[in-house]
């Protein structure tokens, strides 16, 4: 095991994977000379040469699509978008070609893609660099959708994600990439698409979260353990294939759920995740299913109320002290 | 002395453009200032270098026509008449912000002076100054719309969708390009099958002409012909202004993709001493008039500092108040 921040386990996991296939290519918008905008992509160029890391102009869907097409023609590309937000630009070639093809075409070809892009909220930068897309994405057959929390998922998924025969949107967070942790030296160590962890057990009440929030969560249980609540949080490191598995199981052992979720409420992935726990682990819920999730406006840039836009620790823990002190 | 710029504008106009250009240097070093200080947070994009766009295409246009910019827009606000005090406290977050604390410094945007937005998503504001143009024209206001961009921004296909369109449905808009030679890291060079911006509007018989950025006279002579053009017209025309920002893609980034020496080199003309220089030269002003022009901007910008910081934070039940779906 070695510590390493967030941003330098997805950077080792991208050196990774192209010194093993020498298929796998990068690219986006100042990737390669400036090396990314949050630096995920150091030392790329210098290692790997401008046939295999390239810049691109401003064109999101365009980078998308280039790299629909390289992937049918046998490359491995993991194209960067600058931030989730820019996504919105490459919502074409997401949802209307990179989701379809696959299926589309009768399954006569392979499509081994990773779009990865940065998202997420709480640095004050205003509506339109905050947003938590997620479900947007989750909601779309067709692509996997990677969540990491931890340095360790980090790198584990995205080389998963890049050997990977399907789309896969990989959604890193802002927030996340200073943070530090374990990640194993094995570089065949991967954590396969599709597999939830449970990272606090506990018997009270479980958590289910991602991203970032898996953090906050584990935060929130620690405090919440003081005043004698043990949670249990789920991290579902995946939304697509999402384990339903994992949070099912820890729901029936502990009767309770809180669902957190970064982006909107309304329509927002929670509200998915809380009705496969109602139907699901019905006659073992002792309270109902609550939901933390952002609030539904647009962020507004002042610190001030950009933070009651989001969920905090506090605001975990209020909600699972709220399903603890429900009796049925 | 045959004074050139007489010829141009008359004296107080000319002392204004000064004023202006003076306010939005020093507006920009103190954003520079309160951002290291913490008072600023989140992306802070400084728009030092480039002044003589933002004042000579100010200067060229109608006081209605409408101007719709990016995130580097601090100038392009200010110099159309947006209070300092109020810019100052926007990106400060507080409520007595031109948007209330919501926008921040990528947001600004103020109806009464037809700044009608700066925009984060590179490419966003062309169509959305094709639509303003096909009001206006609808409307028969006689406004036309000046849609300032980046080098960057012309390789969004939005950018050539808005070109198509504002030439097919005949409407009044004058793109100006502010090409100062990078996107973030990445050079035009690296980024673009053509460098030069303005010939790229031939694929739509659109009229484009390329001026030299760090003159504000030379600016606001391009910008006046061609704004009466685009309104006699109701066409569209671009200007692509060569120009330079001197710091940073913004406040978290280093510059260290761009050498010394370049940057050195366009220090060397930074269009605020060169203007200066040509107001003495042609006596319109005295040195001691200007450093005048300089001291005033100091007290505003101090002025704005003391009532950002001394404003009131927005409520909390204000983060529903503006939400109308
Ligand atoms: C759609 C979109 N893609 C990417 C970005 C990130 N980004 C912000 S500014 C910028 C460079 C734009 O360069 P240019 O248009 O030349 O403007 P300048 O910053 O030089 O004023 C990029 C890539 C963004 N904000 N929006
Ligand atoms: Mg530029």
């Amino acid at each position: 095991m070695s510590e390493m921040t967030y941003r330098d386990a997805l950077n080792l996991a991208l050196k990774e994977e192209m010194r093993r296939d020498p298929s796998v290519v990068t690219w986006g918008e100042d990737v390669a000379l400036y090396e990314g905008s949050f630096k995920v992509t150091r030392g790329l160029l210098a290692e790997f040469g401008e046939e295999r890391v390239k810049d691109t102009p401003i064109s999101e869907n365009t980078i998308v699509g280039v790299s629909i097409g390289a992937a049918m023609g046998g490359l491995r590309p993991v194209a960067e978008l600058m931030t989730v937000n820019f996504a919105l630009l490459a919502m074409d070639q997401i949802v209307n070609h990179m989701a379809k093809i696959r299926s589309m075409f009768g399954g006569q070809t392979r499509l081994p893609m990773v779009v990865r892009a940065p998202g997420g909220g709480g640095s004050q930068l205003g509506a339109q660099h905050s947003q938590s897309l997620e479900t947007y994405f989750m909601h779309c057959p067709g692509i996997h959708v990677a969540v990491p929390a931890t340095p360790a998922d980090a790198r584990g998924l995205l080389k998963a994600s890049i050997r990977d025969n399907n789309p896969v949107m990989f959604l890193e967070h802002e927030l996340l990439y200073n943070s530090k942790g374990e990640v194993p030296d094995d570089t065949e160590s991967l954590v396969p698409l599709g597999k939830a962890e449970v990272k606090r057990e506990g018997k009270d009440v479980t958590i289910v979260a991602y991203s970032r929030m898996t953090i906050l969560a584990l935060q929130a249980a620690a405090e919440l353990e003081k005043e004698g609540i043990s949670c249990e949080v789920v991290d579902l490191r995946t939304l697509s294939p999402l384990d339903t598995e994992t949070f099912i199981a820890s729901v029936n052992k502990t009767g309770r759920a809180v669902v957190v979720e970064e982006c909107w409420r309304a329509a927002g992935l929670g509200g998915h995740l809380a009705s496969i726990i109602a139907e699901e682990c019905f006659d073992r819920l002792l309270a109902p299913v609550r939901r933390v999730s952002g609030l539904d406006v647009p962020m507004p840039y002042s610190r001030k109320i950009e933070k009651l836009c989001i969920p905090q620790v506090e605001t975990i823990a209020a909600a699972v002290r709220d399903v603890m002190s429900q009796k049925y | 002395m045959e004074s050139k710029l007489r010829a141009i504008l008359p004296d107080a106009e000319l002392i204004r453009m000064y004023e202006q250009m003076v306010l939005s240097r020093e507006f920009e070093e103190s954003c520079a200032e309160q951002y290291t200080k913490g008072h600023i947070t989140g992306f802070l994009h400084l728009y030092s270098g480039q002044e003589a766009v933002a004042v000579g295409a100010t200067a060229g246009l109608h006081r209605d026509d409408y101007i719709l910019s990016a995130y580097r827009e601090h100038a392009q606000a200010i110099v159309r008449g947006a209070e300092p005090r109020r810019v100052m406290a926007e990106l400060f977050g507080k409520r007595t912000g031109i948007c209330k604390g919501k926008g921040g410094s990528m947001h600004l945007f103020d109806p009464n002076l037809s700044f009608m937005g700066g925009y984060a998503i590179v490419g966003g504001q062309f169509p959305i100054a094709v639509g303003l143009a096909f009001a206006a024209k609808f409307r028969k206001e006689g406004r036309i719309v000046a849609c300032f961009f980046g080098d960057g921004a012309a390789n969004q296909g939005t950018f050539h969708e808005s070109l198509n369109w504002a030439r097919l449905w005949e409407l009044p808009v004058l793109f100006v390009c502010e090409n100062n030679s990078y996107g973030i890291g990445t050079s035009v060079a690296r980024a673009s099958a053509l460098p030069d911006i303005h010939r790229r509007t031939c694929g739509y018989d659109i009229p484009s002409e390329r001026v030299y950025g760090m003159d504000v006279i030379a600016v606001y002579e391009a910008i006046k012909w061609a704004a009466e053009w685009v309104r006699e017209q109701n066409r569209p025309f671009l200007i692509e202004a060569i120009t330079y920002r001197f710091r940073g893609h913004s406040m978290a980034d280093p510059g260290k993709y761009r050498s010394l020496a370049e940057v050195e080199l366009w220090k060397s003309r930074d269009p605020v001493p060169a203007f200066a220089n040509r107001l003495v030269e042609e006596e319109i002003a005295t040195e001691a008039q200007l450093e005048g022009i300089r001291q005033q901007a100091l007290v505003t910008l101090a002025d704005a500092v003391k009532f950002a910081e001394e404003s009131p934070w927005p409520e909390d039940s204000e983060v529903w108040e503006d939400v109308y779906a």
